[in-house]
């Protein structure tokens, strides 16, 4: 190869994967990349290995030569695209603007339409994609099942018997740390509507999520009642759904841009003025549903409408909301899991929601309000912007990188000797949980998504729901 | 790829992970920072240590393979593109601080150690490496040296070839050689250390470096000077450097730049004014007062619009930011940005900028213009897309103008990225055909088979040079 290639190359492949990466990858954004490097630093499997292809560069670099027709796709090629934790800590370092997230998922989305999984791996991919995340009826079974399991004494039974041992090591460590899930959603709790506190200031929507509505269905809950506390009156859309931020990531395009029409749908006709994310993943994917569904004319519109209203908590908490005074001490009975204070001041850190920071550019907002907690002190964990292995679901698909990056994550947290450690994402805060339960200095630490932090903080007697 | 009985002795050599010569690793290792260029490479080796390093080069020597030694590949003239094929040598396994010595205020490194790690560790210790090339959190010391990497406080302190003082390297035909060492006088024989440093990876692999420290200064202090007149700002510094005041930096930045970095990085910087200039002095606290104001007095003099001396820390973060933001900002105007890095005497920066505007007109390219005006160094950068042949020949044509004006008014064709291949074809307008060929007997002298980075420095043709019109 001596080595120019000017403008798309029209070449007809052989091979069926890189044909379809042809038609698939945006040229442009590949040719963007001028490879200075300055992604290297930033990218948590780079900073790990040290290999050029495990890098941004490495990686576009190897998407562009096979559609360029210089190598042919072999599983080394999908290995590696699959290796990347899609944290895209290396979209805002980059000078040439290269939208490395959507080259990644565009390289995903043409992978998966030649791949040939197993028959149990692809059964449970159309399981939980089609059959499960986008149906938030599926999801609360699959909650209640879980409840069943967690609260019938079976899951007692499954840890005594060692049945457990069945199953790989990473997924008995993801079971043990599972948090119980709620046999009811935030709207069964307090219905479809949740008006302000004093004078309105907007109208807003939540937008529940899947797994956040049965895991952390508490959070969703407080978050709720934090907008309300700050003013907002709050509209739960009943007919959304999944974001598809795992389908987008996992190259489930079409499953992807399905769910974001029934989203933009179910918030269109609620008309709202902002639509709030309290999962930086979600968010993520919601903020660029203009993109998802550009290129269909029909929806390009209201998709645009939507992306424009999509704001994390935080930031509308702290932009456009009447941020409440927290204390330093949970206010007793706020929540069922509040924890009993030492009295002596709280310290408190943060690891940032790779989507929320690197997306959705929210991690002032964050920083700000963990700052106004009265007598409490914000210690900064080194790295803390560094993605903590979680990442959608890679912990679970690539547990070896993952338990690598989560090691050193806990270092850095340990280090900060806080009593919490606190997320603005369910996969980020399970992850923590998991760090804390293998790497954790023993008990004093406890990992909390921020909104249920600040909740406990403001929450006065009888207001449980 | 690599003939077989060569790929089983290199894996004998450091194991089978670390030589790979499948197409992931090829592709990745077949550019740099250079726009444009690419080539693959047969193998890829990963050496933990110098004598593995000295081992795998006696086997490509035996097998007359070339090979490449790089580090992260932030290069910007194509030096570490493997362009005849053979083996890329990555150096990131060898990236230790070996020892920081308070005594003597020395530092033995690897040549992997990334640049900014190196530099927080020194700092920690209350010591200074001035050395800072931009790319600092990319780059490793080794392609530092290499290159002999310049940045924003080369003109008080000087680039990488004023801190290295020691080498360890390992010859094309394997042997280990020693330069130098913890000392500050050393005049045995020639000067090898010196001719290392900047030789482009073309005489030997920098397998282990001895730096120089210094005591980090005690204030600093920074300000911004705003010129309606290109002129001015130009003249300000060659009077600055004429009363005898040699700031820590001394930024240049046009009017193009200016646009670029303030839509980017909605700074609020001037967008009327035709030049800026950021200065940084440090020293002791009372001589940077004292600077700063005669500093000031002199852009007043030379009809500066508004001179603005940063408050605190902060704002001169803020303003240094604006400054290290040129080429990021520039970069997304379109999507393939020829940085090059024409030097010219100090007091040639005004007349060198009017060149290059000119010259960019001639040819109908856009080139915006910053860069180190305190050392005569700047950045002409053509914004511009590889996809457009004729736009890409009018730039390649007004770059080698460029570099023809450069050379005319006393300066050089590079003055800190290096030749590599970008312009290996300019090299001889620059030294001479009695200079080049000094220089190819320096490197027979190395490398007789021609086996360290094939292709660089030494172009197969000089370019014919440009006739220009002199006024």
């Amino acid at each position: 190869m001596s080595s120019q290639t000017f403008g798309k190359p029209d070449i007809e492949h052989s091979n069926p994967l890189a044909r379809t990466m042809l038609k698939k990858l945006d040229y442009d954004q590949l040719t963007n990349c001028m490879r200075c490097g300055f992604c290297l630093p930033a990218c948590p499997t780079f900073r790990e290995t040290g290999v050029e292809p495990e890098s941004p560069r490495g990686r576009i670099a190897l998407m562009k030569a096979v559609v360029d027709g210089v190598m042919e796709p072999d599983q080394a090629f999908e290995d590696q695209m699959n290796h990347c934790l899609g944290c895209r800590a290396c979209e805002p370092v980059c000078p040439a603007d290269v939208k490395y997230g959507q080259l990644i998922e565009q390289t995903r989305d043409a992978i998966e339409d030649h791949a040939k999984h197993g028959a149990i791996v692809s059964g449970t991919r159309k399981l939980f994609f089609r059959g499960v995340f986008p149906h938030q009826n599926r999801m609360k079974l699959l909650g209640r099942s879980l409840r069943l399991y967690q609260k019938s004494g079976l899951q007692k039974v499954a840890r005594g018997t060692g049945i457990m041992k069945l199953f790989p090591a990473h997924m008995r460590e993801m079971e043990q740390i599972l948090p119980e899930a709620a046999s009811q959603g935030v709207v069964e709790r307090i219905g479809e509507r949740y008006p302000a506190k004093g004078q309105r200031i907007a109208t807003v929507a939540l937008f529940r999520g899947c797994i956040m509505d049965v895991l952390f269905a508490d959070t969703n809950v407080n978050t709720v009642k934090l907008l309300s506390e700050a003013g907002f009156d709050v509209v739960i859309p009943k007919t959304q759904g999944c974001c598809g931020a795992l389908h987008a990531h996992s190259g489930e395009m079409d499953q992807a841009r399905e769910l974001a029409r029934v989203n933009v749908k179910a918030f269109k006709d609620a008309g709202v003025d902002y639509i709030v994310s309290n999962a930086g993943g979600c968010g993520a994917l919601l903020v660029e549903y203009d993109h998802l569904l550009h290129e269909d004319e029909s929806w390009a519109e209201d998709a645009a409408w939507f992306a424009k209203r999509v704001v994390d908590i935080s930031t509308i908490l702290v932009d456009k909301g009447r941020v409440p005074a927290f204390a330093e001490e949970a206010a007793e009975g706020a929540v069922p899991e509040a924890v009993a204070e030492t009295g002596a001041a709280a310290t408190i850190t943060y690891q940032d929601s790779c989507h929320l920071r690197n997306v959705m550019k929210g991690s002032t907002a964050p920083r700000k309000l963990m700052k106004s907690v009265k007598g409490a002190h914000f210690c900064e964990m080194r790295d803390s912007d560094r993605c903590c292995g979680s990442a959608g679901i890679y912990n679970v698909t690539q547990p070896e990188m993952a338990g690598q990056i989560l090691e050193h994550k806990m270092e850095h947290a340990n280090a900060t000797e806080a009593q919490y450690l606190l997320t603005s994402n369910p996969g980020c805060l399970l992850q923590m949980k998991l760090g804390i339960d293998k790497h954790g200095r023993g008990g004093d630490m406890k990992a909390m998504h921020i909104v249920d932090y600040l909740y406990e903080r403001i929450a006065r007697p009888g207001d449980e729901a | 790829m690599a003939e077989k009985a060569l790929a089983s002795k290199l894996r004998a050599i450091v194991g089978d992970r670390y030589y790979r010569e499948d197409m992931e690793a090829r592709v990745a290792h077949s550019y740099d920072g250079t726009p444009m260029l690419q080539a693959l490479p047969d193998g890829v080796v990963y050496p933990a240590s110098t004598a593995e390093v000295a081992a795998v080069m006696k086997v490509l020597a035996e097998h007359r393979v070339p090979l490449v030694s790089r580090g992260s590949g932030s290069n910007l003239c194509g030096g570490t593109v493997p362009l005849e094929g053979g083996i890329v040598m990555v150096m990131h396994r060898m990236n230790r601080i070996l020892e920081v010595d308070l005594e003597n205020l020395t530092a033995t490194v690897q040549p992997g150690l990334i640049t900014a790690e190196f530099i927080a560790h020194i700092e920690s210790l209350g010591l200074f490496y001035p050395p800072d090339p931009s790319s600092m959190r990319i780059s490793t010391i080794g392609g530092n040296i290499a290159e002999c990497s310049g940045g924003l406080r080369g003109l008080k302190y000087g680039t990488t070839k004023d801190y290295v003082i020691g080498l360890e390297a390992v010859l094309a035909s394997g042997e280990i050689i020693r330069t130098g060492g913890k000392l500050m006088k050393d005049v045995a024989g020639y000067d090898l250390t010196k001719l290392l440093v900047g030789s482009e990876g073309t005489l030997a692999i920098i397998t282990e470096a001895t730096l120089k420290l210094v005591p980090p200064p005690r204030a600093k202090k920074t300000m911004l000077a705003m010129y309606r007149d290109l002129y001015g700002a130009a003249r300000t510094v060659s009077r600055i450097i004429e009363a005898r005041i040699i700031p820590a930096t001394l930024e240049f930045m046009d009017n193009p730049t200016i646009r670029v970095v303030d839509d980017f990085a909605k700074l609020g910087l001037p967008l009327d004014m035709e030049a800026i200039l950021l200065i940084e002095q440090d020293g002791d606290p009372e001589a940077v007062e004292r600077d700063i104001a005669l500093i000031e007095e002199i852009c007043i003099a030379e009809r500066a619009d508004r001179v603005q001396v940063a408050a605190d820390r902060e704002e001169a973060e803020r303003l240094l930011t604006a400054r290290r933001s040129a080429f990021t900002a520039l970069a997304r105007l379109r999507p393939t940005t020829i940085l090059e890095d024409a030097t010219v005497p100090r007091s040639k920066i005004a007349d060198m900028v009017l060149r290059i505007n000119e010259i960019a007109r001639k040819y109908n390219v856009t080139i915006a213009t910053f860069g180190h005006a305190g050392d005569g160094n700047l950045h002409p950068t053509a914004t511009t897309d590889a996809r457009d042949h004729d736009e890409v020949h009018r730039v390649e044509q007004a770059f080698a103008e460029i570099f023809e004006a450069s050379i005319e008014l006393g300066g050089t064709i590079t003055g800190e990225h290096g030749v590599g291949i970008v312009k290996a074809p300019y090299l001889e307008w620059k030294v001479g055909s009695a200079g080049l060929d000094m220089m190819k007997g320096i490197k027979q002298a190395f490398d007789p088979h021609r086996l360290l980075n094939p292709g660089k420095l030494f172009a197969k043709e000089t370019r014919k040079r440009v006739v220009l019109q002199h006024e």
